[in-house]
Order: structure tokens, then C-alpha cells, then sequence
């Protein structure tokens, strides 16, 4: 099959896939049942596959996120929605301290095949304790992997990889990619599921980003092309493993990295990136790296601050003006 | 009950006695470190319940676990080498004291958080009831973990779903040094599951057979379909909360008024009124398994020359439980990351 979807009905038919090829897989979540998902991603599975495999929680995140872990010790392939990652706050001991160390603690006696899914990041004025990005929390912690697909096609194959998986995986799903369009082709055989993709090939510097921030990235380096400065952008698609070696080879032909997130700069997501490439590929970079982040604030209401207060295209442009170009 | 069935609880109480004690001198002895939560007083509990699970049903448990596990079956030498952190540990040296797991025999675990016992059982409840399987989850808890959000948010979903779920309450009447009129405003635990239409019931955790007999007709019920239970268990530590609490916020006369019951001395009461010989436990009498000796000594289901060999044969057991766990190699730092990794090796991941 290759069509274009929105990127919610790419996972929506991801579940629907795995649930039909796999009776060890139910979904379980708020509103994800009779209601199909705050965001439409469970939309029909209830009436196809019943209370018990997709089935309506109370608003209880830690315990049925815990319930999760305890069904995937025992060999089921529970996929958990978060309604909103600000709501994992709460289910931070499930996941943390059981889903991340069981395997490790049981001396490898237990897997987890957990998935545990998030819609987050900065959507449209939802406010501090609705705009919250936590990969800087999430990427901390061993033995959690974590997804962060930006496009249809991967959200796709990257939830049914994640599924298939036998590891506890993070899937961070950005509000405001769920209607954003693209090609799905579910017959081609997919990238691994956390190898970084080249987005755009491009000469002068490389721009690495991820989830949502990969448009911005795009449409910036588009402009910048205009100027004369051609820009290689690249889709990590995952923060936990990083895919160093596309990144690394990347700059030995541009020697010059933007590391772009929409989360708060302070040891957020790019300050590991930059730290680990400026250690691996030191001679090859020309100059500092930069960043462009999110401001060090919890997100404001009002809508001109709101969008002041995470990186914007024209940020992106700017800070890859600050490198100097061989003329 | 079958004198075959006494005889294994009483010797299970008293291996479970005999390998705290010997825990806690090896751990005296600097043998091993970190947080070592002993189990002397509340033998019936884990002995009574576990002698009624079916070996098709599920553990999951809180970090005061040794005894569990060896109840259930895990070798003595295997959880001895784990508390000293060892290669050859029922997890290989990577979980310890608190995090005693046991696949094979459906020991789901020893969790440190307190609380994180009901979502895990939870959620193996509902692989079960998806699976529509005869079997049966046990989740243990303190009387400490019912202040928990999770006590409430799990009780309520297995509740609504008809989990399979005991859940056990080892109402030892402490969280650490506060007692339970300090820290629960409402001090019977098994009143809190009318909340959520949960029968319940609370029974003297003190008396093996009691334990043992409700546990049995308990699990029947909830294999069957009944819906998940709770069960209440009346219990007492002897020791403090951990090795490195010597427990002095408990009045004697307290201490005193348990111990006399200690479910070992309600078996075995008259001639072992010492065993297993720490001082402490001495100077306040019998206990739990002095009643059950005694018991089935009065029933004349035990003779004093049976009690003797089953002691001896014990104190054999833990001495080779320490002797290899003593010799087994520690674990590298290669071989933690094996383990780390050992779902990873499966797939291509970039």
C-alpha cells in the first residue's frame, strides 16, 4: 500500500496492523477506546477488537502504566497512550523505576515489550502544564529507548518496530505533526527503527533536529539555500540509541553543526549531541557548534510568547548565518 | 490438615528463620552490604500463603522478599549468593537483597518502591484474564504501601475488571518507625477495599493454618472467576525495619505481646523455645513457630526427634547456602552490560 495519510491514521493503521497479526497486543489508555483517542490514533480499534484489548482506564497514569509493565513481563505486547506526556510526571515510577530497570535487576530474567506513547511538545496555546517536552528527563535514563518519528511514514514503521520490540520504548508523537500528510508506503522494508535519516543533502553545514523541529529545519534550509548556503538536514528519528555514524559523516563534508530542539537548551536533548560529536569529530568542525533551543522558561499562554519561547524558522536561519562560509 | 502438610510449613518457617538470622550475621560479619530487610515474626504469612498457591500462579512482592522466594522455591544458595551480590545470585548479582526475581517460578519480583507491587499485579491479572487462564496473582504489601496513590488506583481497575488478584496485606503495624495509628487514619487495612466493593477480610497472621486454609479457599475462588480479594494479615516484625534500624520506637511490652505468638512458637513451642538462637528473639519467648510446633505436637503429628533432624538438616542448607555464595565469583562489568542488553541483541537497531 502507498498513500498519503495524515499522520494520525498512519498509526492509527500501525496498531490496527499489529493488533490484527498479534493477539499479545491490546492498547490501553484514557479516552482511547469507546472515545478513539484525544488525538483520533485508537479511532475504530474498540468497535474491531473489543473492551479487553483496547481498553478505557480510569485517569490513573502510574498504576496503568504500571499494569502495563506487569503485562509485558508476562509476554504481552501492551502499548500504553499517555493522553499527554505532562501526565507521564506521573507515571515516571512506572516507567522509570520498573519498565527501565526489571530487565536489568532480573539479571535478564524479564523483557519488557512495553510502548509507552506520548503526544507532547508546544501545540497552540495550551499552557505551561500542557506544552511540556521531557526528552531531556526521558534520554536519562537506562535501559528506556526512546522513538521521535516526524513524519507519517515513519510513525508507521517505527510504532510496529517498537511494538515488535522486546525493550520498553518511549514513542513521542508532536501535537501538532498528528494532521500533518505525507506518503505511507507500508510494502517497502523499513530503516532500522533508530537510524537517523538524511532529509536534505547539503554541503556547508549540518543541521540535525528531530520529531516536529525537522519541518522548521527544512523550510529553513530551503530559505537559506536562497542565500547561498546549503544545508544538510538530518531526521535523528530517535534520541536513545543516537545513530552517531550518520551524524558523524555528515560533518566530514560540512564541518559545521546546528543542533536544533524544541526543548528547554539547559542539558536538554543537544547538549549531549554536541557534546558527543565535538568529542568524535573535533577536527573535522571548523567552528563551535551551535544550538537553537527553547527558552529556559515553562511555556507561556500568550500566543506571541508562546511561539518566542521555542525556535522558529527564522531562529534557525539566523543562527546558521552566525557560522562563516568560504566565499 | 494432612501431617505432610505441617511438617513442610514448619520446616519452611523454620528454614525461612534460620536464613534471616544467618543474613543478618553474615551481614554483621561486613560479608555484604546495602539494605537487608529481615523477616523474622512473620513466617506464617509468607509460608501460609505461598503453601497455597498452585505453582501456575503469580508472586509479586515488596523488598522484604527473601523469605518469599525461598518459600516458593528458589534455592537458598541462589538468594544467598544474590544478597552477597554474586555471580551465580538468582540475578546474577544485579538485583540483591530488594530485587529478588525468579521467572521459573513465577516470582515476579521484590520492588522497592513501596506501592509498585499493585500495578505490576495488576497487569499480570489482566495478561490473565485476556489469556482466560485458571490462575491466580499474589500481591504482597505492607500496611506501610496503602497510602500509596497506586493502593487506590490499582485496587480500583482490578475491581472494575475482575482481576485475578489476591492482594495480601502484611500488617506488621510499622512503615518504618511510625506506627499504623500515625500514619492511617483508618487502621484496618481490609476496611479500605469496601471502596471498591473488594471483599475482604483480616485473619490472625500469626497462625500458619489459618493463613494457610483462607489463602487456599481464597485463591480457589479467585481462579474460578470470583474477582480479586483482600486479606488482611495480622503479623509483627521481630527485628527493626532494616539492618540499620535497631527498631527502639517499639515499646518492649509491644514486642513482648507479638512475640509471644510468633507463628514458628505457635508450631513449635515447647522445645525450641530459644530457636534460632539470637539473643533477641530469646529473651522475648516464643513465637510464631513455637505455635505451630506446638500445635502439631499436641496433635501428635510431631515428635521431638523429627523436629531435630528437620533442624539439623537446615542448618546444613544455610551453611551451604553461605559457603557458595561466599565462593561464587563477582560479576564484571561486561557481563552488566550483557544483561543490559540482552533484548537488544535480537534486533537491528541502526
Amino acid at each position: 500500500m502507498r498513500e498519503e495519510k495524515n499522520y494520525w491514521q498512519a498509526l492509527n493503521l500501525a496498531l490496527d496492523m499489529a493488533m490484527a497479526e498479534d493477539s499479545s497486543v491490546f492498547i490501553l489508555g484514557e479516552d482511547v477506546g469507546l472515545y478513539g483517542g484525544t488525538y483520533r490514533v485508537t479511532e475504530g480499534l474498540y468497535a474491531k477488537y473489543g473492551e479487553e484489548r483496547v481498553r478505557d482506564t480510569p485517569i490513573s497514569e502510574n498504576s496503568f502504566t504500571g499494569l502495563g509493565v506487569g503485562a509485558a513481563m508476562v509476554g504481552m505486547r501492551p502499548v500504553v497512550e499517555i493522553m499527554t506526556i505532562n501526565f507521564a510526571l506521573l507515571a515516571l515510577d512506572a516507567i522509570i523505576n520498573m519498565a527501565a530497570k526489571i530487565p536489568f535487576m532480573s539479571g535478564g530474567q524479564y523483557t519488557i515489550p512495553l510502548v509507552v506513547r506520548m503526544p507532547g511538545g508546544v501545540a497552540k496555546q495550551l499552557a505551561a502544564q500542557h506544552s511540556q517536552r521531557l526528552e531531556h528527563t526521558l534520554m536519562n535514563v537506562p535501559g528506556l529507548r526512546i522513538a521521535v518519528p516526524s513524519t507519517p511514514q515513519d510513525a508507521y514503521w517505527q510504532l510496529r518496530q517498537a511494538i515488535n520490540s522486546n525493550d520498553p520504548i518511549i514513542f513521542l508523537e508532536h501535537e501538532l505533526l498528528y494532521f500533518t500528510k505525507g506518503i505511507l508506503d507500508s510494502s517497502i522494508e523499513p530503516l532500522p527503527i533508530h537510524r537517523a535519516q538524511v532529509r536534505r543533502k547539503g554541503k556547508h553545514l549540518t543541521i540535525i533536529s528531530y520529531s516536529r523541529h525537522v519541518l522548521l529545519c527544512l523550510q529553513a534550509a530551503e530559505q537559506l539555500a536562497k542565500q547561498g548556503i546549503d544545508a544538510e538536514v538530518i531526521d535523528l528519528r530517535s534520541l536513545k540509541p543516537i545513530d552517531w555514524d550518520t551524524c558523524a559523516q555528515s560533518l566530514q563534508h560540512t564541518h559545521r553543526l546546528l543542533v536544533v530542539e524544541e526543548d528547554c537548551q539547559f542539558a536538554g536533548s543537544g547538549a549531549e549531541i554536541v557534546t558527543h560529536l565535538t568529542e568524535r569529530c573535533f577536527f573535522e568542525l571548523d567552528e563551535a557548534p551551535i544550538r537553537v533551543a527553547g527558552r529556559d522558561i515553562p511555556t507561556p499562554f500568550n500566543a506571541q510568547l508562546e511561539a518566542a519561547s521555542i525556535p522558529q524558522v527564522a531562529d534557525i536561519i539566523a543562527a546558521a548565518q552566525r557560522f562563516r562560509y568560504p566565499s | 490438615m494432612e501431617r505432610e502438610q505441617i511438617h513442610k510449613m514448619l520446616r519452611d518457617m523454620l528454614r525461612a528463620r534460620a536464613f534471616e538470622e544467618r543474613a543478618a550475621e553474615e551481614y554483621s560479619k561486613g560479608n555484604f552490604t546495602g539494605f537487608l530487610h529481615l523477616y523474622p515474626g512473620e513466617e506464617a504469612v509468607a509460608v501460609g500463603v505461598i503453601h497455597a498457591a498452585e505453582p501456575s500462579d503469580y508472586i509479586v512482592t515488596t523488598y522484604r522478599e527473601h523469605v518469599h522466594a525461598l518459600v516458593r522455591g528458589t534455592p537458598s544458595k541462589a538468594i544467598m549468593a544474590e544478597l552477597f551480590g554474586r555471580r551465580d545470585g538468582v540475578c546474577k548479582g544485579m538485583g540483591g537483597s530488594m530485587h529478588l526475581f525468579d521467572a521459573e517460578r513465577r516470582f515476579m519480583g521484590g520492588y522497592a518502591i513501596v506501592g509498585e507491587t499493585y500495578p505490576i499485579a495488576i497487569g499480570v491479572g489482566y495478561a490473565v484474564m485476556l489469556r482466560k487462564l485458571p490462575e491466580a496473582v499474589i500481591c504482597f504489601f505492607g500496611d506501610g504501601a496503602v497510602n500509596q496513590g497506586t493502593f487506590h488506583e490499582s485496587l480500583n481497575m482490578a475491581a472494575l475488571w475482575r482481576l485475578p488478584v489476591l492482594f495480601v496485606c502484611e500488617n506488621n503495624h510499622y512503615q518504618i518507625g511510625t506506627e499504623i495509628h500515625r500514619h492511617s487514619a483508618v487502621t484496618d487495612v481490609y476496611k479500605r477495599a469496601a471502596a471498591y466493593n473488594i471483599p475482604a477480610e483480616k485473619i490472625n497472621g500469626m497462625d500458619v493454618l489459618t493463613v494457610n486454609r483462607t489463602t487456599q479457599r481464597l485463591l480457589k475462588q479467585i481462579r474460578s472467576g470470583g474477582g480479586p480479594y483482600l486479606l488482611e494479615l495480622e503479623t509483627y516484625r521481630f527485628r527493626g525495619h532494616s539492618m540499620a534500624d535497631p527498631g527502639t520506637y517499639r515499646p518492649a511490652v509491644e514486642v513482648h505481646s507479638f512475640t509471644t505468638q510468633d507463628p514458628i512458637s505457635i508450631a513449635a513451642h515447647e522445645i525450641e523455645l530459644n530457636y534460632p538462637t539470637t539473643d533477641q528473639i530469646a529473651e522475648v519467648g516464643p513465637d510464631c513457630i513455637t505455635l505451630l510446633t506446638q500445635h502439631a505436637q499436641e496433635k501428635g503429628q510431631l515428635i521431638e526427634q523429627e523436629l531435630a533432624l528437620m533442624k539439623d538438616d537446615i542448618a546444613k542448607e544455610i551453611d551451604a547456602a553461605v559457603d557458595f555464595a561466599l565462593q561464587s565469583p563477582q560479576p564484571t562489568l561486561e557481563e552488566c552490560l550483557d544483561d543490559f542488553n540482552i533484548n537488544q541483541r535480537t534486533e537491528i537497531l541502526i
